[in-house]
């Protein structure tokens, strides 16, 4: 119990807001959700000046692990630059002093996401936090929380997995399009949050520490470093990432910047017609500058 | 183009921000001796909304709740989180034990179980027995006049008839043999729903805890649910009191419990009907208990009825929502529950991007392309 309150002059709040204990509180929570990867560890999630549903739990997983020397990241739908993502980082900015942002992917050390994975591969000296609504794969079979406890303690996934097979015989397809529900480290299966599956095979064997956060469900769990991440299928019912061809089955690329293997958001232009951009905006703009330093090059 | 649009997000923040000031401010284009609304004002007049605020916030600060109703331009959800979240950023420094109830300074107190009970039934401030019809006369009030109405009740008003504490109705009905005795230990710790998750089973500490913060528009619900039919607790008030309880804390230095302020309260205790004791002893009424900050009435008795729901599904298993302490007790927090209502508001571009495409597949497959 000696937790050192570190108050910064002209700031009402602490640094990072919570108090020391409620930190140093989280970090044990994250500590034994590294140990026990994919296990959803409990914990007593304070109230942030944001609304429950808006990223708390990874907020209040950035604010425990954050430092004086972090650089960080914070991106919803793969933007730096939509309301909730600015909003997060502005009360990040207010409450850690000193503590430096950043857009660019590469650069930061500490990346809080809502609903997507970089598509620039993490490194080791990277931890990515995930904001999630529904920390239990099983609530879709199982609405007890009780009761999933013990099914999970048992890896007992049966009707999760009878779900999954239901699926495909009335719609000759899994239809789970994001949270699909994934297995870490040959036990607990978690879910992802609601990343795309796209997203999906980056869990698996990633450099970078993965952290989920859901704040309003008070749960804490983890990804570690190089851990087997399998997403839930049937040895001759391959997993499927989104499909991006067009009618023709060519791959659509990004109307901005050319890319043709990064995740892409749709949405209609004025003129009526559809335009496919990359979801990831820092990608997007290094791709855009790569192009045209590669078009500079040959003059 | 809506992904041009979410650029510049910080500014849409910001003129979010300003156009919600503009409107707390409009009057003053209207009205040349617009007053912004006072705190205190607040704080006295519209001292229900406070009393909600404070209860739901979990935490006893009727000034910071009246500013927190004024910057929220009334919404009680958003002022009670606001409450909330500011509590958040405070450490936990000590804990009162349990403080006794019957040294609470009423202010009303009623029973509906007995005419007569010790000490009388006080009516108090309840709206209860008013006519609900428009005062019109309060349209358009004078400030003097206003100023002159306490003064001239106290005037009138003896002290003799000022509240003082009273016993409590339950002492009676258990010296009486009809209810359980008490025997919990005295010594066991209150389960702090602030530092500690709920991992289902709770114990009742944690289930009262709960509902003592819970948004109480929710906690009626599912209480009302089970007073119509989806239950069977059949509550009888013993006893609802309103009151100042003082608080008793450790003193910092020699430890001995110091009275360090009061806290407006509503306390309320139901009788349902009787169960065999399990001990194979007499059978006995059953008690439901029901406690918040400040003046909600409603919250209480919901909370009580709930109390004695939960015990009983606890017991001999759920047969209702209301019973299934993981059904009443992760729905009633109005923080979480709006928020999460309301997050529903944000972009979810990728994830419905992801929904199209196993639209797509699945139409496609089922021969009927999109």
């Amino acid at each position: 119990m000696n937790a050192t309150p570190c108050t910064t002059s002209g700031n009402a709040y602490n640094f990072g807001f919570l108090d020391e204990y409620a930190k140093k509180e989280i970090r044990r929570a994250i500590l034994k959700a590294i140990a026990i990867p994919g296990y959803q560890v409990p914990y007593a999630s304070r109230e942030m000046p944001m609304g429950r549903g808006f990223g708390t739990g990874g907020l209040q997983l950035t604010l425990s692990l954050i430092g004086f020397e972090e650089v960080v990241k914070v991106i919803d739908q793969g933007s730096d630059d939509s309301v909730n993502a600015v909003n997060l980082r502005q009360f990040i900015e207010m409450t850690c002093p000193g503590v430096s942002t950043t857009t660019k992917t590469a650069e930061c050390t500490l990346i809080q996401s809502r609903h997507r994975i970089p598509e620039l591969p993490l490194t080791s000296k990277q931890i990515i936090v995930l904001q999630v609504p529904y920390p239990d794969p099983l609530v879709v079979v199982e609405p007890s929380e009780d009761r999933r406890k013990t099914m999970h303690g048992e890896a007992d996934y049966s009707r999760l997995l009878v779900k999954l097979y239901e699926d495909i015989v009335k719609f000759d397809e899994i239809t789970i399009s994001h949270r699909y529900p994934t297995r870490i480290n040959g036990h607990y299966v978690i879910d992802p949050s609601p990343i795309p599956r796209w997203d999906v095979p980056k869990l698996n064997d990633s450099a970078a520490l993965i952290l989920l956060g859901a704040g309003r469900e008070k749960k804490i769990y983890a990804v570690p470093p190089h851990t087997k991440a399998e997403p839930l299928v049937f040895s001759d019912v391959p997993f499927r990432v989104e499909d991006f061809r067009d009618d023709a089955g060519r791959r659509r690329v990004c109307a901005r910047c050319g890319c043709a293997n990064s995740f892409l958001d749709e949405f209609v232009a004025d003129s009526g017609s559809k335009i496919y951009q990359c979801s990831d905006s820092d990608w997007c703009d290094g791709e855009l500058l790569r192009a045209e330093q590669a078009q500079e090059e040959p003059a | 183009m809506s992904y041009v649009a979410i650029k510049g997000g910080g500014r849409a923040i910001a003129g979010a921000a300003a156009v919600t000031e503009y409107l707390r401010t409009e009057e003053g284009l209207s009205s040349s001796t617009a007053e912004p609304l006072a705190v205190d004002a607040i704080l006295h007049q519209l001292r229900h909304l406070v009393d909600r605020v404070i209860s739901e916030g979990g935490v006893y600060h009727p000034k910071f709740a009246a500013l927190a109703i004024k910057q929220s331009l009334g919404d009680t959800l958003e002022a009670a989180f606001t409450l909330r979240a500011w509590r958040s950023t405070r450490p936990r420094l000590s804990a009162t034990p349990p403080l006794d109830t019957s040294r609470m300074r009423l202010v009303r107190r009623i029973s509906s179980a007995f005419k007569e009970i010790p000490g009388g039934q006080m009516l108090g401030p309840t709206p209860d027995y008013a006519l609900r019809l428009l005062r019109l006369e309060l349209m358009d009030e004078s400030p003097e006049a206003f100023r002159a109405v306490a003064r001239e009740w106290l005037e009138h008003c003896s002290e003799a008839h000022l509240p003082d504490s009273f016993p409590k109705v339950l002492d009676a009905l258990r010296a009486e043999g009809l209810l359980p005795s008490v025997t919990a230990p005295r010594n066991q710790n209150a389960f702090d729903i602030t530092r500690e998750p709920l991992v289902f089973p709770v114990p009742r500490s944690a289930a009262l805890a709960t509902m003592a913060r819970a948004e109480a528009g929710s906690l009626l619900a599912i209480a009302y649910s089970n007073m119509r039919g989806y239950g069977d607790v059949h509550p009888t008030i013993a006893e609802l009191r309103v009151g100042y309880l003082p608080v008793l804390l450790p003193h910092p230095v020699t430890g001995e419990l110091t009275e360090a302020g009061e806290v407006l309260m509503t306390e309320c205790e139901v009788v349902a009907m009787y169960e065999a004791s399990d001990s194979g002893g007499k059978p006995t009424f059953t008690v439901g208990y029901g406690a918040c900050f400040g003046h909600n009435e409603v919250k209480a008795i919901s909370m009580a009825i709930l109390d004695r729901a939960l015990q009983k599904g606890m017991k001999d298993g759920p047969a209702n929502p209301s019973e299934d302490p993981e059904f009443v007790l992760l729905h009633v927090d109005g923080v979480d529950s709006m928020g999460f209502a309301s997050h529903y508001k944000m972009p979810h571009y990728v994830t419905f991007q992801s929904d199209l495409d196993r639209l797509r597949t699945t139409q496609q497959k089922s021969g009927d392309p999109a």
